[in-house]
């Protein structure tokens, strides 16, 4: 069912990946949303970024516990990403894929993996937490530093441009236009 | 001097919206795990199997360790139901806010509410106008909770349609999901609200997220199946299934109007109606 295991820190294996893979990952990983992609511009990254992974997550953490934490809508991160990848960066975790611009920084360095959205109790029950860093964000907007156990994963964007969601957003445009708009306007 | 009937009502209320909150968390209802499996048993590609099978494991995993089944706990949308006897005073709303901060620390709920503009956040999960509290007189006291994830939330949309344009009104569902893709955590249910007013319209959608799903009329079923061409899929990643249900309520508008309001649900439908016991 499920293919590669992969294991943090990540390195040119990545470049393998075919988007459409099934992985598993194990190891350390980086939460971070819209705050603290600004905060590490500002004050730098506060973890070794060769071959890290970063995590699109605001966990629910109780009493130095995960209680939940899947993953968040990746697009906010959109245009805070590229430091991450010049740093080296090798994966990006969340869930609804990224846009142009990331697909782009991604191609020969580092993938962007998909996880089911909502899966926070799966999540949890995977993952262990180590550490935090930036605290003062609040714990939805703190970077945690969590331990994976084989987390199952879809490579959404791979290394070389190819991109699972592009090419089913493509495909529902196709659609929507075929059946609303041949010779009709735009609602609005 | 204290009023202990007014007292116990008050802690009961509270009692019971923290109670709603924890169900609803850790449980998803019955109709909405039904079509989950539904749509699991229907989808033929790997990628989208393979994204169900992680929810409905996920749902077993949230149940068995008792804690939230998303780490987005959602602000508290309340519906509330009062029999003639009770005075809706402002105790009401405050013993509601005071079961939604004791939730969050009980369940526990990731404080999620700020001001809307310094962005600062009131770490309980209450604030001016939250939790947004809905009242409708009934024969029982109850309380409905909904806790509404942001994912979702934000792909919703309203369109002020011209009473012309009624044939447009499957169109703007399909649109809403197009735009959307996989940002909302689909297989979603969407809730359309039809006429009223730009607010109203807006209710009906909400109010349409609390029918069951496992059921639909011609008209829901057609835009459920329109939704479903899209082929967006479970995540985002394709497939079979981008909506479990469509679910519309609808009211009387302007002759002029016709507001069209779709609001997205993730495919956590959570939903939980208690009875108060005075």
């Amino acid at each position: 069912m499920t293919g590669t295991h992969l294991c943090t820190p990540l390195g040119d294996e990545v470049l393998s990946l075919r988007a459409g893979d099934r992985v598993t990952l194990s190891g350390r990983v980086y939460t971070a949303r819209d705050e603290a992609h600004l905060r590490m511009m500002e004050e730098g990254i506060p973890f070794d970024p060769e071959g890290a992974v970063i995590y699109h997550c605001g966990p629910v953490i109780q009493d130095d516990r995960i209680v939940a934490a899947g993953p968040t809508t990746s697009a906010r991160m959109n245009n805070l990403t590229g430091f991450l990848i010049d740093a080296g960066v090798r994966a990006l975790i969340g869930k609804g894929g990224m846009g142009p611009l990331v697909v782009e920084q991604l191609e020969g360095r580092a993938v962007y993996l998909a996880f089911t959205g909502g899966c926070a109790a799966l999540a949890a029950s995977r993952m262990k937490l180590a550490g935090v860093f930036f605290e003062d964000l609040g714990m939805a907007e703190a970077v945690w530093a969590f331990d994976l156990d084989r987390l199952p994963l879809v490579v959404g964007i791979d290394a070389h441009g190819n991109d699972i969601f592009r090419d089913v957003t493509m495909n529902s445009e196709k659609v929507f236009h075929t059946r609303f708009c041949e010779g009709k306007g735009p609602v609005s | 001097m204290v009023n202990t009937a007014e007292s116990s009502l008050l802690n009961a209320i509270s009692r019971s919206t923290c109670r709603a909150f924890r169900e609803a968390e850790i449980h998803l209802p019955g109709d909405v795990i039904r079509a989950l499996s539904r749509a699991a048993d229907r989808e033929t590609s790997d990628l989208a199997r393979g994204e169900l099978a992680n929810i409905l494991s996920n749902i077993s995993r949230a149940e068995e360790l008792g804690v939230p089944i998303c780490q987005d706990t959602g602000v508290p949308v309340i519906y509330m139901t009062i029999p003639p006897d009770i005075a809706l005073t402002p105790s009401i709303y405050e013993a509601v806010a005071k079961g939604v901060r004791d939730a969050t620390l009980a369940v526990p709920l990731r404080p999620n509410v700020v001001h809307p503009l310094s962005r600062e956040n009131s770490k309980d999960n209450t604030g001016p106008g939250m939790p947004a509290i809905h009242v409708q007189p009934g024969d029982r006291l109850t309380i409905t909770v909904l806790p509404k994830g942001a994912g979702a939330e934000n792909m919703s949309r309203i369109v002020m349609l011209l009473p012309s344009q009624k044939d447009q009104i499957p169109r703007v569902v399909a649109e809403t999901m197009l735009l959307a893709g996989g940002k909302p955590c689909p297989p979603v249910v969407l809730g359309v609200g039809i006429g009223g007013t730009f607010d109203g319209a807006a209710a009906l959608a909400k109010e349409a997220l609390l029918l069951p799903v496992d059921t639909m009329d011609a008209f829901e079923q057609e835009l459920c199946d329109l939704v479903n061409e899209l082929g967006i899929g479970p995540m985002g990643l394709g497939g079979k299934t981008t909506a479990l249900a469509v679910k519309v309520k609808t009211a009387g508008c302007h002759t002029a109007s016709l507001p069209v309001a779709v609001n997205v649900q993730c495919w956590a439908c959570r939903r939980v109606t208690v009875g108060v016991n005075r």
